[in-house]
């Protein structure tokens, strides 16, 4: 049975599609550019939406994994461009320019410095947890910031987009495809994640933490799990990001970058899966829309913004379909 | 010689610490009384940072200056308590942290608006300028001497007025049960902004005396803020004396980090390298700090359980 | 005598000067229902926490299977077969009734990091699911939200979420309040056959209910045990018809 919100979340994949694919047969790679952003950023906040909508954790530190992703981009790009190697000992270890690799390197690292950060910050709870996940993500931000070997405040730029076998990254609509796919496909993993076993027992930890540990299982295992799983995906959105700019600097490790993350997930609806899809559209909508008007665009987002957490907590997603919810 | 070079950076980590904790006790409170997570509590700073440097830059008195911080901050959070916040008590941590996120893009931008992106500057007045003798021969500036005396005086009153008035008690008991004091009779949602506009002038207040010593600019709340919420990690939330434990150990961290780490990588590793990695190792001190403070007590120095 | 399967030895825990259990001693025996009473405020859910593992006691210990587990947690008290139901409903209120009781079997089963199958598709978790709701009587209202059930069809839940952990005892928070005469009446016939799966420490307030199940009382004051026996016993002790039967109809 098709319900309104699946509907919904069907269209609006379809629109991401035809709306670059139409700006192609017109020539508009401006508005391409766009579309793969909106699709990066809502793969970020499908990552985000793992830890935040199916397992309550409030998490104001996810910049964290999109910098890292990022940093592994840049890096590996940056050393692979200038033909050194990232290090020799205790192996060989070359730069790289294959993006395959580089998601590879992002998603492994971006999981690892989950691991830690939520094996510390989950011991705690409510506002703890918050203030815990910023205050580590801006520890990273100032360790980029003062790590001048790979560009420190500046940032790192890299000459050519990293390449993918078969595909010119370099024209729009190809890097588009590739962001596409992912997305999709993380929405297809989060969909299966969200009807499996484990996210059965993580939504349920969410709405009663007694009752999970009254039936013999670990809160805080499926919370490092789900944490693990929502900095990976993040962090693969980021080395996308930085492939899309070419360009990677401490500003996407910063703190705004997890509150922006944040809006995507909200924007389109909290504990959606497809609402970072609606949210990150309407932002990238926004940003466009507004942006051309006024440069303090960003006092209409907050506006905006503090109307739907005051007065329409569905977001995007639950004003047009209604309050009944994607997940459980 | 050094260790007049350690007494002043001693002094310089005081300084740090106690204006961490004028905006840590505004968190603290507010969290305490309200249960309320605040974000845009480093817009309020700015707040104060801004009305001081337009008075002083208007009438040139310092003093009236920082009279304005206070009364601007007072009342711009008093007004956003009144608005937005006091619709958020209620809700969950999602909702405050959302909100206040959305208050933060509006107060920046606004005030980029109004007074440009580029950074206004605050003198320190004739008076205050310039170094001061201390006993064992320590040259230090005595505006920084005085803001540690101010924010070391706050301080003081704060924990007096926590401990001896009746707003003090009043406060206190709503920590404990806020049902409780709306059956004695007590204006809740007035004591509230009252609380909220205190924590906001405090903040307001740090603004305006550290946009003296640095510029005033959009976004200048932001890293404050997020050192304030380290020292009331660090301290406990809703604990004051954690709150003043939780700055002066971060102040004093962050400070005497900047300086002697790289020193003392220099003692082992060349130059270059020592200062690099002395000064990327101090810019994460203070979160090693926390996240070793949490691996013992997860629920801070003085807090009770979260 | 039968085999002891839960024993507490010594329990004392005190909330700043409240003493809420002080010295409490009790066991429960395969295929007995135990029950303890008292008067609210006297300590029972507070032994049951500590049982349970959510409460560390200040001093003495628990016994649970023949092995010492004061220091274990709930979780791991809960996999060695203690199944719990609580007196304040604590339930996933957003889920279906259905998805509440798989949860359970879930947790009876174990494999929870699995991250592909559709857990609402699991033969094996549903007939576990199915079959304890059926027991309570909640099988036509698998499909309903929990938090749109009666408070009293929120306490069958916590039965049948119980009951899919198959546990080896059970530790019952006052499973009848709320439940209508009727309602309590049939939980009674069902907790009565219940014992032979597993024993029960039963704190419940439904006199007829305890006195009609119970193998054995204990009383329960001040977070003190004044007297532990048969009905009978208890029916004739003078300390707890003072104590507590005092103000009621001790029939
Ligand atoms: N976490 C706690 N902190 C402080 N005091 C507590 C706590 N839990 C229970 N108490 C107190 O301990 C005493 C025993 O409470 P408990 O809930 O165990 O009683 P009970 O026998 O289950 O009562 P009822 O029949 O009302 O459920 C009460 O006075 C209660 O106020
Ligand atoms: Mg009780």
């Amino acid at each position: 049975m098709m319900t309104r919100e699946s509907l919904l979340n069907w269209a609006m994949i379809a629109a991401l599609l035809i709306v670059p694919l139409a700006a192609w047969s017109l020539d508009e790679p401006f508005i391409i550019t766009l579309a793969t952003k909106a699709a990066i950023l809502a793969l970020a906040g499908v990552g985000l939406n793992i830890a935040l909508g199916l397992g309550g954790l409030i998490s104001l530190g996810h910049a964290a994994f999109f910098g890292i992703g990022g940093y592994a981009m840049g890096i590996l790009a940056a050393h692979a461009q200038n033909y050194e190697p990232l290090f020799n000992w205790p192996f060989l270890f070359e730069g790289s320019n294959q993006m395959p690799l580089i998601w590879l390197v992002a998603v492994v690292l971006s999981a690892l410095a989950a691991l830690v950060i939520g094996a510390l910050s989950l011991r705690t709870s409510g506002v703890y947890f918050i203030m815990i996940t910023l205050a580590f993500g801006q520890m990273l931000y100032y360790f980029a910031i003062s790590w001048s070997a790979y560009g420190g405040e500046d940032g790192l730029s890299i000459w050519v987009r990293n390449e993918f076998p078969g595909l010119n990254t370099l024209d729009p609509i190809q890097f588009f495809a590739i962001a596409y796919v992912i997305l999709c496909l993380a929405l297809f993993f989060a969909a299966r994640l969200a009807a499996s076993p484990f996210g059965l027992a993580l939504a349920a930890a969410r709405q009663n933490e007694d009752r999970v540990e009254a039936v013999g299982l670990t809160p805080f295992k499926l919370r490092l799990a789900a944490f693990v799983i929502s900095g990976a995906i993040t962090g693969l959105a980021g080395a996308l990001f930085a492939d899309l700019n070419r360009f990677v600097s401490p500003t996407m490790l910063s703190w705004h970058t997890s509150g922006e993350i944040m809006i995507f997930v909200i924007l389109g609806g909290v504990g959606r899966l497809y609402g970072p899809v609606a949210g990150a559209a309407l932002y990238i909508l926004l940003e466009h829309l507004l942006g051309g008007i006024s440069d303090y665009w960003q006092i209409f987002l907050g506006v905006l913004l503090l109307l739907i957490v005051l007065f329409a907590r569905g977001g995007l997603i639950g004003a047009i379909a209604g309050r009944e919810k994607a997940h459980g | 010689m050094t260790y007049i070079l350690v007494l002043e950076q001693i002094l310089n980590g005081l300084q740090l610490g106690v204006m961490l904790f004028l905006m840590a006790a505004g968190l603290t409170l507010v969290f305490g009384v309200m249960g309320l997570i605040n974000l845009a509590h480093g817009s309020l700073y700015m707040v104060g940072a801004f009305a001081a440097a337009a008075v002083a830059g208007w009438t040139g008195s310092f003093l009236l200056a920082l009279i304005a911080s206070l009364a601007a901050a007072a009342a711009a959070g008093a007004l956003m308590e009144l608005v937005v916040i006091r619709r958020l008590y209620r809700r969950d941590h999602l909702d405050q942290v959302l909100a206040t996120f959305a208050l933060i893009l509006i107060f920046s931008e606004g005030t980029r608006w109004l007074f440009g992106s580029f950074p206004l500057f605050l003198d320190v007045p004739a008076y205050l300028s310039g170094p001061v003798s201390l006993p064992g021969g320590i040259e230090y500036p005595l505006y920084r001497l005085t803001i540690i005396l101010i924010g070391l005086a706050i301080a003081a009153g704060l924990f007096l007025l926590i401990a001896k008035t009746r707003i003090g008690i009043q406060i206190r008991a709503g920590e404990a049960d806020r049902e409780m004091i709306a059956a004695l009779g007590v204006d809740i949602s007035k004591l509230y902004t009252l609380v909220f506009a205190l924590g906001a002038a405090l903040a307001g207040l740090a603004g305006a005396l550290v946009g003296a010593i640095q510029s005033v600019q959009v976004g200048m709340g932001e890293p404050v803020l997020i050192l304030a919420f380290v020292v009331i990690v660090i301290g406990g939330i809703g604990s004051i004396k954690g709150a003043l434990a939780g700055a002066l150990l971060v102040g004093l961290t962050d400070t005497l980090g900047g300086v002697f780490l790289p020193q003392l990588f220099a003692l082992f590793m060349e130059p270059a390298s020592a200062a690099s990695a002395g000064a990327s190792l101090a810019s994460m001190l203070i979160y090693i700090l926390m996240a070793a403070i949490l691996l013992v007590r997860p629920s801070g120095l003085y807090g009770g359980s979260a | 005598m039968a085999e002891v399967v839960l024993r507490t030895e010594n329990l004392c825990k005190s909330f700043g000067a409240l003493k809420a259990s002080s010295d409490v001693s009790l066991d429960l025996r395969a295929g007995e229902i135990h029950a303890l009473i008292g008067p609210n405020g006297a300590g029972k859910s507070t032994l049951i926490k500590q049982i349970a593992g959510n409460f560390r006691p200040d001093s003495g210990r628990v016994e649970l299977l023949g092995r010492d587990v004061t220091a274990l947690d709930t979780v791991a008290r809960a996999r060695m077969g203690l199944g719990r139901t609580f007196q304040i409903s604590a339930l996933a209120m957003e889920y279906t009734v259905l998805q509440n009781a798989v949860l359970g079997a879930l947790g009876g089963q174990g494999r929870v990091f699995r991250f592909f199958r559709n857990v609402m598709k699991d033969p094996a978790l549903l007939a576990v699911a199915r079959d304890a709701l059926e027991r309570v009587g909640l099988a036509d209202a698998a499909d309903r939200r929990t938090a749109d059930l009666s408070h009293g069809q929120r306490r069958q839940l916590e039965v049948a979420v119980a009951l899919t952990l198959k546990p080896k005892l059970f530790l019952m928070d006052e499973p009848m309040a709320g439940l209508g005469a009727d309602g309590s009446h049939r939980l009674t016939g069902f907790l009565d056959g219940l014992r032979q799966e597993a024993p029960i420490l039963l704190v419940e307030h439904d006199m007829d209910a305890v006195f009609a199940l119970a193998d054995r009382i204990s009383v329960l004051v001040y977070g003190q045990i004044i007297a532990t026996g048969t009905a009978a016993e208890i029916r004739a002790n003078a300390e707890v018809r003072r104590a507590y039967l005092g103000e009621e109809d001790a029939a």
